[in-house]
């Protein structure tokens, strides 16, 4: 009875700090992003982080230069 | 307006742009709230280059969509605004999470400003020349 309630609780554990994890990692993707507006108003949200990470580096780079 | 007076006006109406540079397509910078000029010149570098990446993302390639007009880059640390008007490019940096279409606005603003012509300043006027009129005597006068 005692052994279950130890796994019991160690589940919970895990899985709170694998949901906690998994919250934050989407938290700071959402916090970095790049939205790009047309003449028409069309917009693109650049969300891979593939095709997202040349402009996030030039970014970073402005950002370090304007102090 | 010329650019530095246009990037003044800039930072009197926005509490959030950080720092600005206004430059042309070609690179060339016009204005700049940096001190430094060659980090102005890196920034409009490095923007156009944000630009021409940005262009390249048009939906589905199609040349037919409309050209570029501004984008936003949001990181932790801040975010990047670039906002185009014909030829003139204005690239501005921003605290984190800043109210976008405000920024976007004032951006917007500020490269409209640059296309309008200076009042004419009035003319000083010459100073009045003052008349000398000689009181002619009365000889008629009684003593």
């Amino acid at each position: 009875m005692r052994s279950r309630n130890v796994l019991t609780g160690m589940l919970l554990g895990a899985g709170s700090v694998a949901g906690t994890l998994l919250f934050r990692r989407r938290l700071a993707r959402r916090s970095e992003r790049v939205d790009v507006y047309f003449g028409d108003g069309s917009m693109v949200s650049v969300t891979r982080p593939d095709q997202a990470e040349p402009f996030l580096r030039r970014a970073r780079r402005i950002l370090e230069l304007a102090g | 307006m010329d650019a530095s007076a246009a990037l003044q006006r800039l930072r009197d109406i926005s509490s959030q742009v950080r720092a600005a540079v206004v430059f042309e397509r070609d690179g060339k910078v016009l204005g700049s709230t940096l001190e430094d000029g060659d980090r102005a010149e890196q920034v409009a570098r490095e923007a156009g280059e944000l630009l021409a990446d940005a262009e390249r993302k048009r939906p589905d390639g199609d040349a037919k969509t409309p050209d570029f007009a501004q984008l936003e880059v949001a990181l932790r640390s801040g975010s990047v605004f670039v906002v185009r008007h014909g030829d003139r490019l204005v690239a501005a940096t921003t605290a984190p999470e800043p109210t976008v279409g405000l920024v976007f606005y004032d951006l917007k603003s500020c490269l409209r400003e640059l296309e309008t012509k200076p009042k004419p300043t009035p003319k000083k006027r010459a100073p009045a020349k003052r008349k000398t009129t000689t009181r002619a005597k009365k000889t008629d006068e009684k003593p």
